[in-house]
């Protein structure tokens, strides 16, 4: 029987796998199967320009349908995979259909983490992840005047900025005491909380939700433990996901914060590799074993594994990137900032135009930037580079980066 | 309907009809070309929809903004004096007939 490779998973690290693939050459069968509906779209834009009306669903996939048979690649959605039989090398569907495979891609992503306070099952308390989803959020956006946004994160912040943006009135409830906490600094946090009030978003931080009211159906608002009553007739929320496991521990792979996986993307069956928001990977920009949710982490990881499968074995070393759309403000970051011991600004908050370079050990880790975007792609350079520059040179604006991005000094030597 | 004229890096050429108002990138998808792989979207994240301009073109473009110009500093291909991020350039009637070169790799 012919077998080939089989991804799990139509999400960007999904496709970009089976798209790579091809790119490199692999002339073999290719599987990629997944349990949603839609051919492979971009998720970025369902909390950002998507609800606002600004593009169709055509325009958020990935490629037109027609790709897929013109590189080979037979796309099943809809279809659930409901086991791997590792002896057999063959995944079943739900379906009852079974495929066999020489190499297995698991791009099986995360799952939105719910909250299970009094009233979370009203119909007007969505969460975001899927497109189906995200289409009725954009629906409910629309009727709805009152809405309260659960997690200050990145999601919640970015539908909160989309709310308000048309028109609404959005109070965002966050658990800890600063907004985007987990993934940036203070003055990160201080900017987005200042830019959120002034668009007319009330920020709540340190709330702790008790239930969500409501009568006849419908939500009626938020009570928070302090005895606050936020008026609200949606609830958005967006506390973080949990990654889909399951399919590989019942294949009896070892799985920790994630599906674990080696410096090739490989589990511990040397034929199964796992990619994306559902692997947990060594990282060396984080000196630790990590989990990432991004764009850049699914369609690097996937032409690392791409690679290997095609027979050019490759170590994944990707820096890892991200950003947040919130109102007309661009977040970019760069390296992963957890663990740093410093941090220091150059530009300035007041003027809308700062960048938060984190340090640890005296060396560069991360950078967070508002509105400059150079700083960003210079900053990928110096830190991928591991190019040695101090706090007080990255604080100091007469420094030239972008040279010092392009000498060849680094401090691994 | 204005046309796009995509050259592959082997110099091969591909014209293809673009309504107004759609990028050069989300053309190039739609419509197959090789090469403009456009990872974040078209958002100034990632350059792997990096172009460059034929000449006569390049003038008739409105100016890169500065999230464009610091992604073509990050380009797989080092950038020239034409180039672009394919995802910025809007087709219009009076770009009639615009050609961009697709270099050798974008990532």
């Amino acid at each position: 029987m012919i077998s080939g490779t089989v991804i799990v998973g139509t999400g960007q690290a999904g496709f970009q796998t089976a798209a790579s693939l091809r790119t490199e050459g692999y002339q073999e069968e290719i599987t990629l199967i997944g349990e949603e509906p839609h051919i492979p779209y971009q998720r970025p834009p369902l909390s950002k320009s998507f609800p606002l009306g600004a593009q169709e669903v055509e325009s958020i996939e990935l490629r037109p349908k027609r790709f897929y048979q013109d590189h080979q690649i037979n796309l099943l959605v809809g279809e659930r995979v409901s086991a791997i039989d590792r002896a057999a090398k063959q995944v079943k569907l739900e379906s009852g259909a079974h495929y066999q495979y020489d190499k297995l891609v698991l791009a099986v992503g995360a799952r939105n983490r719910t909250l299970s306070i009094s009233g979370a099952d009203f119909d007007e308390v969505l969460y975001l992840r899927s497109l189906n989803e995200a289409v009725i959020v954009k629906e409910r956006l629309n009727i709805a005047q009152e809405i309260a946004v659960i997690g200050g994160g990145f999601i919640g912040l970015e539908l909160a900025a989309v709310a308000s943006t048309l028109g609404k009135s959005v109070t965002v409830l966050e658990a800890l005491p600063r907004l985007m906490s987990r993934a940036v600094a203070p003055v990160i946090s201080d900017f987005y909380r200042e830019l959120h009030t002034s668009k007319g978003v009330k920020v709540v931080c340190g709330a702790s939700v008790r239930k969500i009211e409501g009568s006849s159906g419908k939500v009626r608002g938020v009570l928070l433990n302090d005895g606050t009553r936020l008026p609200a007739e949606l609830v958005l929320i967006g506390v973080g996901v949990t990654p889909n496991i399951e399919l590989a521990q019942n294949a009896g792979l070892h799985t920790a914060n994630g599906i674990a996986v080696n410096e090739y993307l490989q589990t511990d069956d040397e034929n199964i590799f796992a990619i994306g928001d559902c692997a947990e990977h060594p990282c060396e920009f984080a000196s630790a074993r990590i989990r990432l949710e991004s764009v850049q982490n699914a369609a690097d990881q996937a032409q690392c594994v791409a690679a290997t499968i095609a027979g050019r074995r490759n170590v994944y070393r990707a820096l890892p990137w991200f950003w947040s759309d919130q109102f007309e403000v661009k977040l970019q970051m760069a390296g992963i900032s957890n663990g740093h011991d410093c941090t220091v600004s150059r530009g300035n908050a007041e003027g809308r135009k700062v960048s938060v370079f984190y340090f640890k050990e005296s060396q560069l880790i991360a950078i967070d930037s508002i509105n400059r975007p150079l700083d960003h792609m210079i900053g990928r350079k110096l830190i991928a580079n591991r190019i040695r520059l101090t706090p007080q040179q990255a604080a100091d604006e007469s420094v030239d980066l972008k040279q010092m991005a392009n000498s060849s000094v680094t401090s691994r030597g | 309907m204005p046309k796009v004229v995509y050259v592959s890096p082997a110099g091969d050429t591909r014209e293809i009809d673009v309504p107004a108002g759609m990028t050069v990138m989300a053309a190039a998808l739609k419509n197959g070309i090789d090469g403009i792989v456009a990872e974040c979207g078209g958002v100034c994240m990632c350059s792997t929809c990096h172009v460059f301009v034929d000449h006569q073109f390049f003038d008739r473009l409105p100016s890169a903004q500065d999230t464009e110009e610091a992604v073509l500093e990050i380009a797989a291909v080092e950038r020239q004096p034409t180039s672009r991020l394919s995802c910025q350039i809007k087709v219009t009637d009076d770009l009639d007939g615009l050609i961009v070169r697709i270099p050798e790799k974008q990532r």
